[in-house]
């Protein structure tokens, strides 16, 4: 190619860059630089071409390996390659025109919102998902934790734990698949369904049905009161017949008699008044029961039970008095009615109340007689009979005549209201009777005097000072006997001192009888039936007086003194219980004897102590003796060291310590251990036990049936685990520990694609990761 | 006169029926029965003594497999009933009550390397070496159908392991990756993967289901969730971890069979520090199975003896062995608690008594009472010396025995060397590492 073509080419390029360059400065107000450096670009160029002439003709094509600097229309220059591109550099130019006003505002809001953060890498994400998820299940897992731990520590585990509940199908279900199918069964059904009864729901007829809808709620409510108030109302009525049936006492019938009969007589009064004819018929009742009573042989003294009485009736006073009672009850059914006068009618009760009285005191009598149960009573009666003819006369008699009478008052009334009345009218009399003749028995048929309140007040305050005394008087007696019975039983123990050894010792002293003495109310609460006793003997005016109660209370004390220790001293004043006591005596020794007599030749005692004292000595530390005989004198045969010289070498070894079963007479404990049993002992305390102690309490408790009842050896030998054979042990679940279950499916969360996260989403996960 | 007559209530001393004992008023005055602690002691003495003399564990021995029995599954409807997967591809059904095989699958070709039960016992799944999971219905084919999978599911790799899922129509499979399927689909609703190397075996949690754990052969053991599709955590431990078992009754409590003759049993939710060590295996521990009751578990190992562990002692209770019995491959416990299964190398399945000393059958209330009276009476005794040593005393394998003196000698020399080096050097500077803390390599999260 021609130079001239070069140049040629040359300009047109020159120009054609003039060309592009115009619009790309023209509306941009190109800088001082860049002009300065196109010039220079065209600078280059220019000699290039210059070169290319010159050297061998060869067109060479501008190389371009990169984008580089020289390269500016048709590329993207590499200027300004460091600055930032900012936008307000892009927003400047758009202002004059109106028409990019809504770019423009895009622009902005860009330009107010933060760049984004590059994405992390994989690895960091996945780890930090990991991470996330295990916080999450372990939170999960230790909602487990109490069950575990209750589990473990569990005194009983049954499996499997998840019991399996019998199946019982309700009766309709089992009703609605059954079906009339033999004739006999479709006939009932039929019948059944005419009736409409209930066949598969079997609950309700449909009456019933209707009629618990007829009725409304208030309605239903006052019934239901109602035949709440109607049941209570039995019921109490009930309970009332039940307990007055129940009592036995003779008294409260003959009472509950007469409160009938007189009740009987009053409406009968009544009735007189008010329709005659009505009391007429009643009347002829009565005189109709009247003469049955007569025709018949009641009450007449001719029965068995009479004939029996009649024999005893010369003797016995009570049959006698009963007798008679048979025959005035016998008098007064036979007796014509008539309209009585208040008065008599007094008159009679007052006879009648002498009647009451007399059993009363009979069965008292007797309850001393014979006791109610000889085995249980037999300590105190055979005291009680003792001191009866020990000291007949001991305290001032009046007191054995008062008392009873204070005890009456005192004793609650129980009895009917009806007759609360005459009681204290009794009473009264009665009181002064005894007032005027002490000894002598009452008499009944005492001429009846004014009972004036003043006179009963005034007894009461005197019984009351004469118990006072009475107490006091106790105490100075209970003082001054203990003396004697000490004596009287150190006799017994003596006997019995050789027989057992180191009996330990017992304060028997005065002292403390009399301490104990002193305390007269707290033996009445420890001791109560031994006063009641002495109260009923009191109470027989005839047979003896007080006394003898704070002698046998005495006895008694004693008796719990030496109760474990020592035989009770055996009574010999009586007669009979003595013979048989002695026999008794005879008999232990008997046995005695034969014990002595087949263990003869083995004294077991000696030889456990010959034992003790071997084992005593053997224990004890030895002295030392380091003589050397011939050391320093002269030995030989027949020579001895000299006694200077022994005690110089003996060394003497202290005392160890006191013998663990030096107090103990009957014990040998050996210190020393024992080889054979180490080889049985547990030389390390073992894993849960942190003290020795608890470990041989543990050992110590047995746990066997020899030791414990039925229920606690059980409750003791309770297996840890008990499993049912041919059970299936499924793994525990969530429902079964009252936990909801984790989830409705596990699978629920797998199908969604765990890539798909949010950036949101992530940077909250660093977040947590990071926290 | 009235005569009061003693008196009895009849409650005290009439039977209600003539089958009850007679009563015994018995007084229960300690004087009158001294001794206590001796007695018992003695009782205590005699009772170890009988539970030795009766100790006889092995009940049967089920033969028929031609090749080294590699997989057990129990089913979960049924005591009696045991699948047993061989390493020629064989999978037999047995009836333990008959202790018969009833029912013979070829199922894969070459090992059958996995073998689980659906929940609900209609239908159960195999994995093997030809890269196949086949889905089997449990029952029989009628006459003259023939013996087919209800689905094959072809796929790239070897799948090691397959267990199913507790409450769900999922499964899992372990081979390259942790996949977990839907039984109704051929490709697995998502796969889990961290790290590249095999896993061997995949479990599921028995009680909070959406938990997988695994092990691989690169010594770690990784956890999974499967609701939200990622692992957890994994630990890295010393030597491989051969398999690992959920406690059935503990939800975060897992025990894994390692390669190093021990046992580690962890809480997931600290896996920096085992929560126990058992040892006593002589040799690599292939397989662990806890029994129902969670309260302990049972290990086979390649030392072929199993041993029996309470979950909270590092020492078995129990070992078991037999002549015969070669390498242990693995091992059940069944789900009422009372046997073992264990199927080894030698083609094998063995059934024992979880107790061995237990009677079986029905027991009288009495023989009851006695039973339970001796055992507290072992426990409460357990640490007199006499006891504890007749009660411990095992006979065991020359083998087993000798490798067992040879270790202490080799731990006690360990020891020693450990107690020296902390001896002469700079106070501070060696640390004494516990036993538990020792074989973890690493947590990573």
């Amino acid at each position: 190619m021609s130079a001239a073509g070069v140049a040629e080419s040359l300009l047109a390029l020159s120009q054609q860059e003039e060309l592009e360059d115009l619009p790309k400065d023209y509306p941009l107000n190109p800088s001082e630089d860049e002009e300065d450096i196109d010039g220079e670009r065209k600078h280059q160029k220019l000699l290039e071409a210059i070169s290319s002439l010159d050297g061998n003709n060869r067109w060479k094509l501008a190389e371009r390996s990169e984008a580089s600097l020289k390269v500016s229309e048709f590329n993207v220059t590499s200027e300004g390659l460091g600055e930032k591109l900012v936008l307000s550099d892009l927003l400047g130019p758009v202002k004059t025109s109106s028409s990019l006003a809504a770019v423009k505002k895009q622009l902005n809001r860009v330009k107010s919102k933060k760049t984004v953060e590059l994405p992390l890498n994989k690895e960091e994400v996945e780890r930090i998902h990991r991470e996330v998820a295990f916080n999450k299940t372990s939170q999960a897992l230790s909602k487990w934790d109490p069950i575990v731990v209750k589990n473990r520590q569990a005194e009983q585990l049954v499996f499997p734990l998840k019991k399996e509940q019998s199946a019982f199908a309700p009766i309709e279900h089992v009703l609605s698949s059954w079906k009339a199918r033999t004739p006999l069964e479709q006939e009932v059904f039929n019948l059944l369904h005419k009736n409409k009864q209930p066949v598969t729901d079997p609950l309700l007829t449909p009456v019933e049905k209707a009629s618990l809808k007829a009725m409304s709620l208030e309605e239903a409510k006052m019934r239901r009161a109602e035949l709440q108030r109607a049941r209570a109302l039995q019921s109490y009525y009930e309970a009332r017949a039940r307990r007055e049936k129940k009592i036995k006492s003779k008294k409260y019938r003959k009472v509950l008699k007469k409160g009938k009969a007189k009740k009987a007589l009053k409406e009968f009064e009544k009735l007189q008044k008010e329709n005659p004819t009505a009391a007429l018929e009643e009347l002829e009742k009565i005189e109709k029961a009247r003469m049955m009573e007569r025709m018949s042989l009641k009450h007449q003294n001719s029965g068995k039970w009479a004939k029996s009485k009649a024999i005893m009736a010369k003797y016995d006073l009570k049959a006698r008095q009963a007798m008679q009672e048979q025959l005035a009850r016998h008098k007064e059914l036979t007796q014509k009615l008539q309209a009585a006068s208040e008065s008599e009618e007094e008159e009679g009760d007052v006879e009648e109340e002498g009647e009451l009285l007399v059993p009363d005191a009979v069965n008292e009598i007797q309850m001393d007689a014979d006791g109610p149960n000889p085995w249980m009573l037999r300590n105190h009666s055979s005291g009680t009979k003792e001191a009866r003819i020990q000291d007949p006369e001991q305290l001032p008699e009046p007191v054995a005549h008062e008392t009873p009478e204070s005890e009456e008052e005192e004793r609650p009334g129980a009895e009917e209201e009806i007759l609360l009345n005459e009681f204290e009218e009794r009473r009264s009399l009665r009181k002064k009777a005894e007032l005027n003749q002490d000894t002598e028995p009452v008499s009944r048929q005492e001429p009846k005097d004014s009972s004036s309140q003043e006179v009963l007040s005034e007894l009461r305050a005197l019984s009351q000072k004469l118990n006072k005394e009475n107490q006091s008087g106790k105490q100075k007696v209970s003082s001054a006997r203990t003396v004697r019975v000490v004596q009287r039983k150190d006799p017994t123990e003596e006997e019995e001192e050789p027989l057992l050894l180191h009996r330990p010792e017992r304060a028997q002293t005065v002292e403390d009888l009399e301490e104990l003495g002193k305390e007269g109310c707290f033996q009445n609460k420890e001791v109560p039936r031994s006063v009641l006793e002495g109260q009923q003997l009191e109470r027989n005016p005839n047979n003896h007086p007080g006394a003898p109660k704070e002698k046998k209370k005495k006895e008694q004390m004693i008796d719990l003194q030496n109760f474990l220790t020592t035989k009770s001293p055996s009574v010999k004043s009586l007669a009979v219980p003595m013979t048989i006591e002695e026999l008794e005596d005879e008999e232990e020794r008997d046995q005695k004897r034969m014990i002595k007599e087949a263990f003869a030749g083995d004294d077991v005692i000696r030889d456990f102590l010959k034992e003790k004292r071997e084992a005593v000595e053997a224990s004890k530390p030895k002295d030392v003796d380091l003589t050397l005989p011939g050391w320093g004198e002269w030995g030989g045969v027949g020579l001895k060291p000299s006694a200077k010289k022994r005690r110089r070498f003996l060394i003497k070894t202290p005392e160890g310590p006191p013998r663990k079963d030096k107090n103990l007479p009957n014990v040998i404990i050996n210190e020393k251990r024992n080889v054979h049993a180490a080889a049985h002992q547990v030389r390390v305390l073992p894993y849960p036990f942190t003290h020795h102690q608890q470990f041989e309490r543990t050992i110590q408790t047995p746990i066997g049936p020899t030791w414990n009842t039925q229920r606690a050896f059980q409750n003791l030998t309770m297996p840890k685990v008990v499993t049912k054979p041919g059970h299936i042990i499924k793994p525990i679940k969530a429902e079964d520990v009252g936990y909801r279950s984790s989830s409705r499916s596990d699978l629920s969360v797998v199908q969604r694609n765990p890539k798909q996260l949010t950036v949101r989403h992530k940077n909250q996960l660093k977040k947590n990761s990071i926290d | 006169m009235k005569v009061k007559m003693l008196s009895r209530n009849p409650d005290n001393y009439v039977r209600e029926t003539k089958l009850d004992l007679q009563r015994v008023p018995r007084n229960y005055d300690p004087t009158l029965h001294p001794f206590e602690v001796p007695r018992e002691y003695v009782r205590a003495l005699n009772a170890t003594k009988l539970e030795r003399v009766f100790a006889k564990p092995f009940l049967a021995s089920l033969d028929g497999h031609r090749d080294g029995v590699n997989c057990l599954a129990k089913h979960p409807k049924s005591l009696a009933t045991v699948l047993s997967g061989a390493c020629d591809g064989e999978v037999r059904i047995w009836n333990l009550t008959k202790r018969k095989c009833i029912r013979t699958i070829q199922a894969h070709e070459g090992f059958v390397r996995g073998i689980c039960t659906r929940f609900c016992g209609t239908s159960f799944f195999t994995v093997g070496d030809d890269k196949t999971v086949k889905q089997w219905k449990m029952d029989g084919p009628g006459y003259g159908e023939e013996e087919e999978p209800l689905h094959t599911i072809l796929g790239k790799t070897v799948y090691t392991g397959i267990d199913h899922h507790w409450k769900e129509a999922v499964f899992a499979t372990c081979g390259q990756q942790v996949d977990i399927w839907d039984e109704q689909r051929t490709s697995p609703i998502c796969s889990m993967t961290w790290g590249f190397d095999s896993i061997s075996s995949v479990k599921f949690n028995p009680i909070e289901t959406f938990l997988l754990g695994s092990c691989a052969s690169d010594r770690n053991i990784v956890l999974y969730d499967m609701r939200q599709a990622t692992p957890l955590k994994k630990v890295i431990l010393d030597m491989r971890t051969n398999t690992i078992c959920w406690n059935p009754m503990e939800a975060f409590i897992f025990t894994a069979a390692n390669e190093d003759y021990n046992l580690y049993t962890f809480d997931m939710r600290a896996l920096d520090t085992p929560v126990m060590v058992h040892m006593d295996h002589v040799s690599a521990v292939l397989d662990v199975d806890y029994s129902p009751t969670g309260k302990e578990f049972v290990s086979a190992s390649f030392d072929k003896s199993i041993r029996i562990f309470p979950v909270d002692k590092s020492r078995s209770r129990e070992v078991y062995h037999t002549k015969r019995m070669q390498h242990v491959i693995c091992v059940k416990w069944t789900s009422d608690s009372k046997y073992i299964m264990c199927g080894s190398d030698e083609m094998n399945i063995r059934l024992w008594k979880a107790n061995a000393s237990e009677k079986l059958g029905v027991l009288t209330s009495r023989e009851k009472a006695a039973k339970d009276y001796n055992q507290k009476l072992k426990e409460k005794f357990q640490h007199h010396p006499h006891i504890k040593r007749i009660a411990r005393h095992r006979h065991l394998p020359k083998s087993i025995y000798s490798q067992i003196q040879e270790q202490r000698i080799m731990r006690e020399a360990r020891r020693r060397k450990e107690v020296n080096r902390l001896k002469h050097s700079k106070p501070g500077s060696v640390s004494i590492v516990s036993e538990k803390k020792k074989h973890i390599v690493a947590v990573v999260k």
